[in-house]
């Protein structure tokens, strides 16, 4: 079972590599975007780390709905809403609970990547996190690392894309071959939760 | 690259401590990232409040004052405010009449006023909303974020405002602020690309000899690359992508704007251009603005926005702005 811990580990974990990735991240939304995914998700992870270490909260619905709401009041552009949302939905889906089991939580972020898709009006196929965060919704059903590889493939396979969402659908054609700054940190959240479920992800914070 | 700044993280918040110490006429909250024009909330009068991303400058917060904005809230560089701001922006500035939300029409600044507006209106704030979409190289569809919103966004603030400073109501208001985005149009061009604090170097790669047709105003690149156009060329190219999408039936309003890198000499010699080349396809035009106004922080380059006018629209942009960019008839 899955408790409150495992939750703020899988947060912590994950904002220790959206800040190790920052650049990464920016520099891969420079030639189709604005050069600013990294520094906007690292700003608002940091804010999330630091509320859970300060006071964290007793459920892993708490958690995510609280990391959500954070993301929402710090991060700004899409980004901000997006993940806010996918966070916050996600929470909210498994609700009270002091434990939950991996079956509830594969079907919680179910609920989460839905909700991201109805506020984004993306969806698969459209080079957006979106292409990460499906194919490691169904994946979760097996195991964490199964999740963890089917998101990073996920976001590999955008590369060839044509973007059809956000900034990058601007540039029409000329965003193929670029892999989507989003789906890259859609990865990295998904990965955190490999990490946690693991002893040495445990260990990483 | 060379930035005059200390540390890219305080370049927002460094700013707007040094605009408040510049226009003592605004009530600019640093820690909160609201810009406020002094006498709000005005009695009895409609709101406008805007926002988006920092590097724009003078947009917004340059255009809070009286016969503008009532409020602005700067994001982070190139990206949009936190709901958080917007809703304390409407608090601060609402008399009861209402607040019109001017949106540009960018996923995140959307996606965040969208919000802004749920949780305004939870505390009682009546909410309109305005999106700007006015940008001609790329297409709107249903499979695609749709057009973005650039420099007509001034003409949407300016009149609009006006027309909230005559006290007109909240749905008047936002009618006006609609049919001004409906009938403006924009086109850019990049001559270099941008330099985002947060990056360092330039958010893309411009060779010397080619430019961008086609840009936005967030270092994003454009539609097509071509060798480098002489100013009457390039006057061509913006004019006819808009007048292939505006037809020229009443007078327009002329927007020629730098974004950011280009001199005032190239940019009064491109509007000369821009002049010559509407005269010639039979556009009538009722008033020229040249200048600065909706930037893409140090990238060299102009856009030309057109606004067709009838007489009404045309009162309410002559009618009196004092704002820190843009002021006159006072």
């Amino acid at each position: 079972m899955l408790d409150a811990d495992f939750f703020r580990r899988w947060m912590t974990v994950t904002a220790a590599s959206v800040d190790r990735e920052a650049q990464r991240l920016t520099a891969l939304d420079s030639p189709i975007g604005d050069a600013d995914h990294g520094s906007n998700l690292q700003r608002g992870f940091a804010a999330v780390r630091a509320a859970l270490e300060k006071e964290p909260p007793a459920t892993p619905g708490a958690v995510l709905t609280q990391s959500g709401r954070l993301l929402v009041s710090t991060v700004g552009g899409a980004s901000g809403p997006l993940y806010g949302t996918l966070l916050r939905r996600t929470g909210k889906a498994l609700g009270d609970a002091t434990e939950v089991d991996e079956r509830q939580l594969a079907e919680a972020l179910r609920a989460g990547v839905d909700a991201v898709m109805q506020l984004g009006g993306a969806a698969a196929g459209d080079k957006t996190m979106i292409d990460a965060l499906l194919p490691a919704v169904d994946a979760l059903g097996d195991s964490f690392a199964a999740a963890r590889t089917a998101a990073e493939e996920g976001a590999v396979a955008t590369t060839p894309l044509r973007a059809r969402k956000g900034r990058a659908s601007y540039l029409g054609e000329r965003s193929i071959g670029h892999q989507d700054p989003g789906a890259t940190s859609a990865a990295l959240l998904i990965a955190g939760l490999a990490d946690a479920a693991s002893d040495a992800g445990a260990g990483d914070e | 690259m060379k930035m005059l700044i200390n540390v890219p993280e305080t370049v927002v918040a460094d700013a707007l401590r040094g605009m408040a110490a510049a226009h003592p006429e605004l009530t600019v909250d640093v820690e909160n990232r609201v810009v406020v024009r002094r006498d709000a909330p005005v009695a009895g009068k409609v709101a406008l409040v805007s926002g988006g991303g920092s590097g724009h400058e003078p947009l917004h917060g340059g255009f809070v004052g009286p016969g503008m904005l009532s409020a602005a809230c700067p994001g982070e560089v190139f990206t949009s405010p936190v709901p958080d701001q917007m809703v304390r922006a409407a608090a601060a500035v609402d008399s009861g009449a209402g607040v019109l939300f001017v949106v540009k029409n960018y996923t995140g600044d959307v996606l965040n006023f969208d919000m802004a507006a749920e949780l305004a209106e939870d505390e009682g704030i009546q909410v309109a909303k305005v999106l700007v979409n006015d940008d001609v190289a790329v297409t709107d569809s249903l499979y695609t974020a749709g057009r973005r919103g650039t420099g007509a966004t001034l003409f949407v603030e300016k009149i609009a405002g006006a027309a909230a400073e005559e006290g007109r109501p909240l749905e008047q208001v936002e009618a006006i602020a609609r049919q001004v985005n409906e009938n403006s149009r924009s086109f850019g061009v990049a001559l270099s690309a941008c330099t985002t604090p947060a990056k360092g170097s330039p958010t893309f790669d411009l060779p010397a000899g080619e430019l961008e047709l086609g840009i936005g105003i967030h270092g994003e690149p454009g539609r097509e690359r071509r060798p480098m156009m002489t100013s009457g060329e390039i006057a061509e190219v913006a004019v006819d992508a808009i007048l292939a999408d505006l037809a020229p039936r009443d007078p327009v309003l002329v927007l020629v704007n730098g974004m950011g890198a280009t001199p005032l000499l190239e940019l009064y010699g491109f509007n000369a251009e821009v002049q010559r080349v509407l005269g010639e396809r039979g556009v009538p035009v009722a008033r020229v603005l040249v200048g600065n106004y909706v930037t893409s922080l140090d990238m060299a380059g102009a856009s030309v926005t057109l606004c067709r006018i009838d007489e009404e629209l045309l009162r309410l942009w002559d009618a009196p702005v004092r704002t820190p960019g843009l002021r006159w008839g006072v």
